[in-house]
């Protein structure tokens, strides 16, 4: 768990999502874990749904990504125009430093 | 707890036969009633907040879209902030963070909510069956493209699909580009174009006429718009 609240990664860098596979409430898919894509934009700082989860109070709020990531990369096979992209919010402390 | 499993639950008959309550639905059922014993909710509170949920289709979404057509200014501020250019518009959206995602010729977006199914209620209502089912959920991020196809929406191969899986705190609503022959239309014309579909982005906003052989110009003066809510 980092413990800075400061968001660590801008816009346009290339960034890596653990692969982890932790017990308990978790809102990064297994499908995205591993992979790397780029930052889209910072959402702003979030509590932590997995301390929300266990009823404690998610602090220090993490900064949350808008990650992009190439379909050619997260799937193997994929068919479509390798423009295709997927999008998701990542938290930092799910990201590999 | 009051609750009987020997009660049908909300939505269970679907199918027209008796389903017993789940576990969850069981949960849900005996902690309502107990909120209601203990004087917290009462049941007609709770029937007035299901009511409203289920009254709220996708107009102010729409209205939303309808704006930015015909004011770049409002469409910036559109994008740059979705709440706030809900809010503009007099939409309350307590809590919400709305990203507003642009179609563009070379970019087409869909949303998807994987872990669950987040979808911008206050603004779009409640979500259709599909959009929380498995299939949806697990396809439309690997393979966009044939999912979007059995909605009926063929997207150019030159044309880039943006999924976005809402999958923390965010929102997401797509504004779709707006249709050729609408010139001259107003703000309510627009907005009777833009299905809850479009939103999400599995369809994109049509003229009515555009759906069988091309129709003469004029006919787009009266346009006949199609139920919002029915699609």
């Amino acid at each position: 768990m980092t413990t800075s609240t400061g968001p660590l990664f801008r816009i346009g860098d290339r960034v890596r999502v653990r692969k982890a596979a932790p017990l308990g409430h978790v809102r990064t898919p297994y499908y995205i874990r591993g992979h790397a894509g780029v930052v889209e934009r910072i959402c702003g700082a979030f509590p932590n749904p997995e301390e929300l989860a266990q009823q404690r109070d998610g602090l220090p709020a993490q900064p949350l990504y808008r990650v992009r990531f190439r379909q050619r990369e997260v799937w193997p096979g994929y068919r479509g125009s390798p423009n295709d992209v997927i999008e998701l919010e990542i938290f930092q402390h799910w990201i590999e430093t | 707890m009051t609750a009987r499993a020997t009660k049908a639950p909300r939505g269970a008959q679907r199918s027209g036969r008796y389903e017993p309550y789940s576990y969850f639905q069981l949960m849900e059922v005996s902690l309502r009633e107990l909120l209601v014993e203990k004087g917290v909710v009462s049941e007609d509170a709770i029937a007035g907040a299901m009511a409203a949920m289920r009254a709220r289709g996708p107009e102010r979404g729409a209205a939303m879209v309808a704006r930015a057509w015909l004011d770049p200014t409002y469409k910036s501020r559109m994008l740059a902030n979705g709440s706030a250019a809900a809010e503009e518009l007099g939409f309350e959206v307590p809590g919400l963070r709305l990203i507003v995602m642009e179609n563009t010729p070379s970019t087409h977006n869909v949303i998807v909510c994987t872990l669950c199914s987040c979808y911008p209620r206050m603004l779009l209502g409640l979500p259709p069956e599909w959009y929380k089912s498995r299939p949806y959920r697990s396809r439309v991020v690997r393979e966009p493209r044939k999912v979007l196809a059995e909605f009926g929406l063929k997207v150019p191969s030159k044309v880039a699909i943006r999924v976005h899986d809402s999958n923390a705190d965010m929102r997401y609503m797509v504004l779709p580009m707006r249709p050729a022959g609408t010139d001259g239309w107003n703000e309510p014309q627009l907005a009777g174009l833009v299905t809850r579909d479009c939103l999400i982005g599995v369809a994109v906003p049509r003229l009515p006429a555009s759906r069988g052989s091309p129709k003469p110009a004029k006919a787009l003066k009266s346009p006949k718009f199609r139920n919002p809510r029915k699609s």
